[in-house]
């Protein structure tokens, strides 16, 4: 299993095997799943993007799914005026992070379960303020977004359309976190996750790094956000509920946190297990999909507390 | 014979904890450049505050505190060690998951320059066993171990002022003689250091002049010769009577 994991083709095998999916999924007669896959994908990119603030500087947010909002909303209203979706999605981003950066700057000094319950406080600011901001954003009522196709060279289908982009999304999402976490600015996160003080101690200008990396998870789900308004055509506030932030931190909390491979499995199996029980399995199995998913949870916290696949760090944090 | 330049200078500095804790009442004190200085006293009178004061993790009340002439207060810790000052704290606070090398890495991370092999060479050279463990975590290395490599971590930095607090805790005799002969080492080398020890009797010997801290207060100060011979303080800390 660990030879499998660490061989340096796994990632690129996989990757050809998820690009590869919704071609035969035709012939398999899964076109379901390729929709569910690009849920699931959605997912593995806030989880890393989430990766960033809890699991590389140990930051607790419980508001992520907000800046998936406003990367959703901010693709929405600049489709609406006319803007290009590639350009959109740019702007995306780059509001995602400029907020981020802006709350950042006002609650880091906060930590711990502070910081966890001002961050949820945002989350449901953010979602209020989109349902009540009428003039900007129309309210519950939500925007329609033009459609977007640009892969219709390859794939008619456009859910197999968007599950290809957002594939691809992932991938450079995870190749971008294991570059930074292998650089020194990575290995800064740790040693502040580790012990703050002697960061600072050590020179490293603790509440800058704290800024950047909270400030650099927006960017994913900035990303996340403006493919999901594409695929979906339709925003509302009611896709960017709390539950939705709980959702992300488990994913990121079970898969292992600041672990890679890790989000990317929590996701798979927290994200994909519901819709393929409900595919699989007969509609009543369905009400109790939530059961399953809390009895993952307890499994997981009680056997694996680390998480499905922990990075090496944090295995020795919690076995030593 | 002219007394070199001061390197640290504290002036009636005045440090407390929340509102009503007290922990300096106007400490003065200063180390000259090319000095071993020993701050030495009980549990609680006050002798971590006043490293913490001076490394920028704690602002005091009042009072100056100045390296070199400029004043630190309000700095964060991290410019203050790219002045040349760097601090051991208590407890070593090794990154137990950073190998030896990442944590030697972090401790340079004030500085600009790429090319650190000649940091890292010197501190091998200082702390062999460092140099055996490079791939290790630094929380699977002995205490002593560990010790080295926190001061290894701040010497990265290069500072002019190495400040360590209670180098010696929780270590073996042995542990601790080594410990204190890279002390002196590092000295000759032309690093002023600034030493707090509970270990009186330890200090006073690698020091050349000391401080005696008692509830927030200095209450002598004198070269360490004549503090060894002092009664009071050979009753107090030297468990002579």
């Amino acid at each position: 299993m660990t030879k499998f994991l660490n061989n340096k083709w796994t990632p690129w095998v996989l990757l050809a095997l998820a690009l590869g999916f919704p071609f035969v999924a035709g012939a398999l007669e899964a076109q379901y799943l390729v929709r569910v896959g690009g849920v699931i994908g959605l997912f593995m990119l806030l989880g890393l993007g989430l990766n960033f603030t809890l699991g590389y500087a140990g930051l607790f947010d419980l508001g992520f799914i907000a800046f998936y909002a406003v990367g959703a909303y901010t693709t929405a209203i600049a489709m609406r005026s006319g803007i290009p979706a590639p350009v959109a999605l740019v702007l995306s981003v780059l509001v995602c992070l400029l907020v981020r950066g802006l709350l950042g700057l006002t609650i880091l000094r906060l930590r711990g379960d502070y910081l966890a319950v001002v961050t949820m406080g945002f989350g449901e600011i953010a979602r209020l303020t989109i349902n009540n901001l009428d003039a900007l954003t129309n309210g519950p009522k939500g925007i329609q977004v033009a459609p977007w196709r640009p892969l219709n060279f390859l794939v008619a289908d456009p859910n197999a359309q968007y599950y290809l982009m957002i594939v691809a999304a992932v991938a450079v999402g995870a190749l971008a976190s294991r570059r930074i976490e292998d650089s020194r600015v990575g290995r800064a996160w740790v040693a502040i996750r580790e012990d703050e003080i002697a960061a600072r101690l050590s020179g490293i200008p603790v509440r800058q790094y704290k800024l950047l990396a909270f400030t650099l998870s927006a960017a994913f789900a900035g990303v996340a956000g403006g493919l999901f308004a594409l695929w979906e055509q339709f925003v509302t506030p009611e896709s960017f509920i709390f539950w939705e932030s709980i959702l992300v931190v488990s994913i990121v909390v079970l898969g292992g946190m600041g672990s890679i491979a890790g989000v990317l499995v929590g996701a798979l199996v927290l994200v994909g297990f519901p819709p393929i029980m409900q595919w699989k399995l007969s509609a009543e199995w369905i009400n109790y999909r939530y059961l399953f998913f809390g009895l993952i949870l307890v499994l997981v916290t009680l056997f694996r507390p680390q998480g499905i696949l922990p990075s090496s760090r944090r295995e020795a944090e919690l076995t030593s | 014979m002219m007394k070199p330049p001061a390197m640290l200078e504290l002036e009636g500095v005045h440090a407390v904890y929340g509102k009503k804790i007290r922990a300096l009442k106007g400490v003065s004190l200063e180390v000259r450049a090319g000095e071993v200085v020993a701050l030495i006293g009980n549990n609680g009178a006050g002798k971590t505050t006043i490293m913490k004061t001076v490394a920028g993790l704690l602002r005091p009340e009042k009072g100056k505190v100045k390296f070199q002439g400029r004043d630190l207060p309000g700095l964060p810790p991290d410019q203050i060690m790219r002045m040349g000052l760097s601090l051991v704290p208590e407890g070593r606070r090794i990154f137990p998951r950073l190998t030896v090398m990442e944590n030697l890495e972090m401790g340079a991370y004030s500085r600009r320059e790429k090319d650190l092999s000649r940091e890292y060479d010197h501190v091998f050279h200082l702390f062999p066993v460092l140099g055996k463990r490079r791939g290790q975590f630094g929380g699977t290395l002995s205490g002593g171990e560990q010790q080295m490599l926190a001061m290894g971590r701040a010497l990265m930095a290069a500072p002019k002022l190495l400040m360590l607090d209670e180098p010696s805790m929780g270590l073996a005799p042995v542990v601790v003689d080594k410990i204190f002969e890279i002390i002196e080492l590092i000295n000759k080398e032309g690093v002023t250091v600034f030493l707090v020890e509970q270990n009186a009797k330890r200090a006073l010997r690698a020091a050349s002049r000391a401080y005696v801290l008692e509830t927030g207060e200095i209450v002598a100060a004198s070269d360490t010769a004549t503090l060894l011979k002092d009664p009071a303080v050979q009753k107090a800390y030297l468990g002579l009577h």
